[in-house]
């Protein structure tokens, strides 16, 4: 077990391990090789550009990174501690925490953190499982595997905006399909959007039918890297198909799990445009009881319908900080995972 | 990884666009440095100005061959127009260029809900048109949304909203209900509730799978249109729940929605439309813009069968200015523009096309709404039914907080009522918790 384990982890470090300093090598091999006499300014160019190119290379995206994410980021900050309104931005005034408080106090706030948790779980917990069975099946050997893999992928690639529309089209009150469907099945026709774990529902199963078959490939992709012998020798020891899916697949997998929970529940907590858009007019609101607004939802209803930045802000940093959290329980459940094993 | 992805999307494309603007500034500059900057708006060798105008919705200038029209007329001046579908993105976006001072188009488009935050807090980013127009040509009313206290008069009129009622003559035939325009308009004269009480009149004999009214939020917003005081008193202070106008629109919209005559629908959203088509309601409250709408969504088979009545009161129900932001590059030529735009012979030429209604009185002698409307709406007397409304819609103060207000009242406080079955007193104590957040009280 630990062996294969090993032979998992092993390609990916040492293709790391590669590209990071193979490029390094040569130039610098190039660089020796130069006949260049010494503190001529042909060498010293070849110093300098040897120190400094790797630099200038990877700039681009810290630059980039620092006037769209880092700037904005540190900025967000400082706006969350002033009142600050969007029809004028320039007259701030320090608030210290009260922007804090306000959520804190506010049942709008625990209302949009508890739907962004229950979203959350809805979405994420049967979009896993059927990635993960959707994985288990195409590991198999298939006729037209590309072609399977490409359709799995698809949903993938069409625009959060196109999918919620024909979501919302589906799920539409009277007319739609989904209550047309129910009718069938003598279900009385359900107001999606506005009920309240109907909207839930509906909003989760969009992000499960964009999303599901991208966490597919990833799970296929760490498929394939387990080691056949490691089935074989199970088949031998008389473990059905079930049984080795069970102690065999999924045990290898745990890293990749790990990975995309924790990608998953990101996304979950930044889960903005389905909801919006499943709302139609007046969508930042998330329905009339707020039964689906979503912390990024009452972002944005704050800080661009409304118009109050400063608490915008706050709600944005509050997301951060969650998230934070997120990543810290993240860290210590690989490393007990690691300790484990 | 989802969020890597999607930020390294991001990156690619801000990539290109640094990439892009960096190119274009550096043109721009160098077309400054030749000495011929008043060409720099990206026209080109030609020597034109190209004049940008930034609006929402369906403005109606380019369908009615406006800016043609002018091109033609100044051979210097090059028209582009950019569009964004809804005002509650369309502003934030404006109010952030505006203070900016960079971004803005030439010539910038301001709904009447967001007139008052423009007068009160964006006054200095905009030119004075007041002082470049015979200001007297607009409704007193209309004039005054966009005057500042000092007498700066920041954006000119173009439509107005007065309100009618349209209706299926077929389906209140069916319901046993008069169809007769004037009779019922004097059924329903002076009072929403009088509306509310045809409904359920209607009610009784509905025919199968149609209702009275499209929503009760329409009855809403059309009553308070009408209203005296709507959230805010005439110096600025809030009052909303001390209104007499809100409280009366109010239980108009509570009467509707606690009864059966709502098709409960959302107004333009999908199943609205749908609404339209499939004639699922029998009445809306329609100001004069909504009238091309109606056309253009009920399509043929609506024709000959929708008919329009005066409305229990007369009120205004949306409508827009054009103003110039201090930052555009060709104001001269902008002031120009938005002069010829909300002259009265155009608005008439709007009019003609999509019945948005002039702001400008003596247009109203010569309005023409187009044949195809005309016979559309049973060859109701539009023009007659919506000037008189215009003339008797009271002075409105509207608040810088007006839109989010009354978006917690209409999309929370109603629709829970009408949609969720709470009790109006439940759906008035929800809007009144949702107004203290907008507030941040």
């Amino acid at each position: 077990m630990s062996s294969s384990k090993q032979a998992l982890a092993h390609p990916a470090s040492s293709a790391e391990a590669a590209s990071g300093t193979s490029p390094g090598a040569a130039r610098g091999a190039r660089g020796r090789g130069a006949p260049a006499a010494p503190d001529s300014w042909r060498s010293r160019l070849y110093r300098w550009d040897m120190k400094a190119s790797p630099y200038a290379f990877v700039a681009p995206f810290f630059i980039l990174f620092g006037a769209f994410s880092l700037v904005p980021l540190l900025y967000t900050a400082w706006y969350s501690l002033h009142d600050v309104q969007l029809s004028a931005l320039d007259h701030q005034t320090w608030a210290g925490l009260d922007n804090y408080k306000n959520l804190l106090s506010s049942d709008f706030f625990w209302n949009a953190l508890k739907n962004t948790l229950s979203i959350g779980v809805i979405s994420t917990v049967p979009q896993l499982l059927a990635a993960l069975a959707l994985a288990h099946l195409l590991n198999y050997k298939l006729r037209g595997s590309t072609m399977w893999r490409v359709v799995m992928l698809t949903p993938y690639a069409t625009s959060v905006a196109a999918a919620t529309l024909v979501f919302t089209l589906l799920y539409s009150w009277d007319g739609g399909m989904v209550n047309w469907v129910l009718h069938f099945f003598g279900v009385d026709p359900v107001n999606w959007r506005e009920s309240d774990w109907g909207s839930q529902f509906a909003v989760s199963s969009i992000v499960i039918w964009r999303w599901t078959g991208y966490n597919a490939l990833i799970y296929l992709a760490a498929m394939q890297a387990i080691p056949a012998d490691l089935y074989e020798s199970a088949a031998i020891d008389g473990a059905n198909r079930w049984q080795q899916f069970r102690h065999v697949t999924i045990p290898q997998l745990r890293p990749t799990i790990l990975f995309t929970v924790v990608v998953s529940t990101i996304g979950a907590t930044q889960l903005f445009g389905e909801p919006l858009l499943f709302g139609g007019v007046s969508g930042s609101k998330g329905g009339s009881e707020h039964q689906y607004q979503t912390l990024g939802l009452y972002m944005y209803d704050q800080g661009w319908i409304i118009g109050n930045l400063g608490k915008a802000s706050a709600i944005a940093w509050s997301m951060f900080l969650i998230l934070l959290i997120i990543a810290a329980v993240n860290l210590l459940l690989t490393r007990r995972l690691r300790k484990s094993q | 990884m989802r969020t890597s992805i999607r930020r390294s999307h991001r990156l690619m494309a801000l990539t290109a666009v640094a990439a892009l603007t960096t190119g274009l500034l550096a043109g721009c500059s160098s077309d400054s440095d030749d000495g011929t900057s008043d060409n720099s708006g990206g026209s080109g060798g030609s020597g034109r100005i190209t004049l940008t105008i930034g609006t929402f919705g369906v403005f109606g200038y380019k369908q009615a061959g406006l800016y043609d029209e002018y091109m033609k007329l100044h051979k210097d001046i090059n028209i582009k127009e950019n569009v964004t579908t809804r005002t509650d993105v369309y502003w934030p976006k404006v109010l952030t260029r505006l203070q900016a001072g960079a971004g803005t188009d030439d010539v910038q488009a301001i709904e009447v809900g967001n007139i008052t935050e423009a007068v009160q807090t964006q006054a200095n980013k905009f030119v004075d048109l007041g002082k470049e127009v015979d200001k007297s040509q607009w409704l007193d009313w209309k004039l005054a949304q966009a005057t500042t206290k000092d007498g700066k008069t920041i954006g000119l009129g173009t439509d107005i909203g007065p309100m009618a009622i349209c209706y299926r003559k077929d389906l209140f035939k069916k319901a046993g209900l008069e169809t007769d325009r004037n009779k019922l308009a004097a059924q329903w004269k002076g009072d929403w509730q009088k509306y509310v009480d045809v409904g359920k009149q209607y009610m009784k004999k509905a025919p199968n799978g149609t209702k009275f009214v499209d929503s009760a939020s329409s009855v809403y917003n059309a009553a308070l249109g009408g209203a005296e005081t709507r959230y805010y008193d005439k110096d600025g202070n809030i009052v909303w729940d001390k209104s007499d106008g809100v409280k009366k629109s109010w239980d108009a919209a509570m009467a509707v929605a606690t009864s059966d005559m709502s098709a409960k629908l959302k107004q333009f959203d999908k199943p609205w439309d749908q609404g339209f088509a499939n004639g699922t309601f029998a009445s809306v409250a329609c100001p004069a813009w909504m009238i091309g709408y109606i056309e253009q969504k009920s399509g043929d088979a609506g024709k000959g069968n929708w008919d329009v009545a005066a409305a229990p009161t007369a009120a205004n129900w949306g409508g827009s200015f054009l103003g110039v932001p201090t930052a555009g590059k060709h104001q001269k030529e902008a002031i120009e523009l938005v002069k010829w735009l909300t002259a009265p012979e155009q608005q008439a030429k709007v009019f003609a096309k999509q019945a948005s209604f002039p702001s400008t009185p003596s247009a109203y002698a010569s309005l023409k709404p187009a044949a195809d409307t005309t016979a559309y709406f049973s060859n109701a007397p539009i023009t007659q039914i919506f000037a008189d409304s215009a003339k008797t819609i009271p002075v409105q103060y509207f608040g810088v907080k007006d839109q989010p207000i009354n978006s917690a009242l209409t999309d929370v406080g109603i629709l829970q009522v009408e949609q969720k079955g709470k009790s109006p007193e439940q759906g008035w104590d929800a809007a009144k918790n949702e107004i203290k957040d907008v507030l941040g009280q």
